[in-house]
């Protein structure tokens, strides 16, 4: 076979591969794990918005919707902003739904960017903003932020960080992989510095209903921020939706315009059984929504306890499903405590530095697992621990 | 009473969840919340525990009947009396007042359809204030008490997703 790979743009190889595909493999391989590797709900979507899905098709919804959603969705994406974050947008022109989060958040970042702007992303952080931005001919620059901050990002680390050339701002809480949120007074410390340095936010607040403790805010809400934010929300992990791929963005009209035409020849629309089915998760989805939340709440509960049984030390994250203990009395590395765990008690965990290398020396935990798998992995990483304990 | 509905709610679907998980998701110390769960079973909030078991899958045989039965209620005591005293066949697994065409809904199980019948014919339509009875068979069961048999449960999600 030739060898084409000469033929692949440079910008493409220049983005390393993600750290989680190669653990993936390694999984993958592995009989009977205990996966806490996962970065979605374990409750299948509820029933009544799939049986609604089922009634769109039935009645033959089954054609393109206008580019940037069905009205009816885009509705209730303006009137649940309002309710959640207290942020008013037109639905005619300051909603685009888009294919889950992922796609907004593309879609922002080849709108927003010339050539060498830089987007600062504060890591850890979900693997996508860094790759997103290297494929807009951006700059990713990582902010580190810190357990001893519970992860929240501090002002004066962020101003560090800050050049002219400093474009966006991601922020994303509650977080994925470290389970930190950011409350208003922590999100009202950044307003002055993106005010002052002419940031745009990207504020990807798809754990937002997972909040625990404290309540959830958005930097969108502040006095001036609510044009140079661009709000990202949608229906997977609130509503169990992951497969569903649907997602929405929220901001200014020129901003939403200018990913409007992006969308329109890339995408075309999102599928139209999938803004159904979202439009009654917006509707009527709410009791069912709040019992996940409930029981992702007493799990969290669960891990937290045996983490600091078996000498993991954690600081308590408030939102999202997950946890990022520190890994430091084992001696190992992230990566290679995540294989020998694997192999030695089958359970799975992701390595901290797959989400920005401030994660090495940590490991992220999923708890959107039953009670009895918790507990069992618990007590196998207990069990791993005796052994390599160092510290 | 909050802490108890909270221990209720989450033992309604899982009687076997240990005192340990209890007291770590209420953030209880674990001695409070046995005292509790001992007071709710000598209060006869918690009747008992029992096990939903698909006898099928292990192959032993069994026979449901949903019986609907018309009564003459009595002076004083209405339909109660009656009611009780259908209670005590062992046979009889759940009894319940119902409004509409009939009074009570009795739910009986047999080790054959002879034996439900037997227990129809015999004891239950042969007292006083029954004036008819329907038994309708379970053919087949497919959610009870909250748990659905046969359901696909095992997890789907990829085993490491970002």
């Amino acid at each position: 076979m030739n060898d084409m790979s000469k033929y692949v743009s440079s910008v493409v190889k220049s983005i390393p591969p993600s750290g989680i595909r190669k653990f993936f493999d390694l999984v993958s391989q592995t009989e009977g794990v205990i996966s806490l590797g996962v970065g979605e709900p374990d409750f299948v979507t509820p029933w009544h918005i799939i049986e609604e899905c089922f009634y769109s098709l039935e009645r033959g919804y089954t054609m393109y919707t206008s580019n940037a959603g069905l009205p009816e969705l885009r509705e209730e994406i303006a009137a649940y902003q309002k309710r959640k974050i207290g942020v008013e947008y037109s639905p005619a022109n300051e909603v685009l739904v888009t294919i889950g989060v992922s796609e907004a958040v593309d879609l922002a970042l080849r709108v927003l960017l010339e050539p060498g702007d830089e987007v600062l992303v504060p890591e850890p952080c979900f693997v996508s903003y860094a790759p997103g931005a290297v494929l807009a001919y951006g700059k990713p620059v990582s902010v580190p932020t810190y357990d001893q901050d519970e992860y929240r990002l501090k002002p004066e680390i962020l101003e560090r960080y800050i050049t002219p050339r400093s474009k966006v701002l991601v922020l994303a809480y509650p977080n994925n992989p470290t389970g930190g949120i950011m409350e208003a007074g922590d999100l009202q410390a950044l307003v002055d510095i993106i005010k002052k340095h002419d940031l745009i936010v990207i504020s990807d607040e798809i754990y937002c209903e997972l909040t625990y403790e404290g309540k959830h805010a958005s930097i969108a809400s502040f006095p001036g921020m609510r044009d140079r934010t661009l709000v990202m929300n949608g229906f997977s992990k609130a509503y169990a939706m992951t497969g569903w791929r649907i997602g929405y963005v929220c901001g200014n009209k020129d901003f939403i315009s200018a990913m409007h035409k992006v969308h329109q020849y890339t995408i075309m629309c999102a599928p139209i059984m999938s803004q159904k089915a979202a439009i009654e998760a917006l509707r009527n989805g709410e009791t069912e929504m709040l019992k996940m939340v409930a029981d992702y709440n007493n799990r969290r509960k669960i891990i937290l306890k045996g983490l600091s049984e078996i000498g993991l030390d954690c600081f308590e994250p408030k939102g999202a499903f997950y946890c990022f203990p520190s890994i430091k009395i084992s001696g190992m590395g992230s990566e290679e405590f995540c294989e020998k765990l694997l192999m030695e008690e089958q359970v799975a965990v992701i390595p901290g530095n797959a989400f920005g290398s401030v994660g090495e020396g940590f490991v992220r935990c999923c708890y959107a697992a039953s009670i009895s798998n918790l507990e069992n992995a618990i007590e196998k990483m207990g069990n791993f621990l005796r052994r390599h304990r160092v510290a | 009473m909050d802490l108890e509905k909270k221990i209720l709610t989450l033992i309604e679907n899982d009687a076997k969840m240990s005192i340990k998980t209890i007291a770590t998701i209420l953030d209880m110390e674990e001695s409070r919340v046995a005292e509790i769960l001992a007071k709710l079973e000598k209060d006869k909030v918690i009747l008992g525990y029992s096990t939903i078991i698909d006898w099928d899958k292990i192959g032993v045989d069994g026979v449901t009947a949903m019986i609907d039965v018309k009564l003459t209620p009595e002076r004083e005591v209405g339909f109660n009396r009656t009611a009780e005293r259908i209670c005590r066949f062992p046979e009889v697994r759940c009894v319940y007042l119902m409004s509409g065409t009939y009074d009570l809904s009795v739910i009986v199980e047999g080790k054959t359809m002879k034996d439900v019948a037997w227990f129809v014919s015999h004891k239950l339509s042969t007292l006083d204030q029954v004036q008819s009875t329907v038994t309708h068979f379970v053919l087949k069961r497919y959610k009870e008490d909250n748990f659905v048999f046969e359901e696909p449960q095992q997890d789907k999600r990829l085993v490491v997703s970002p």
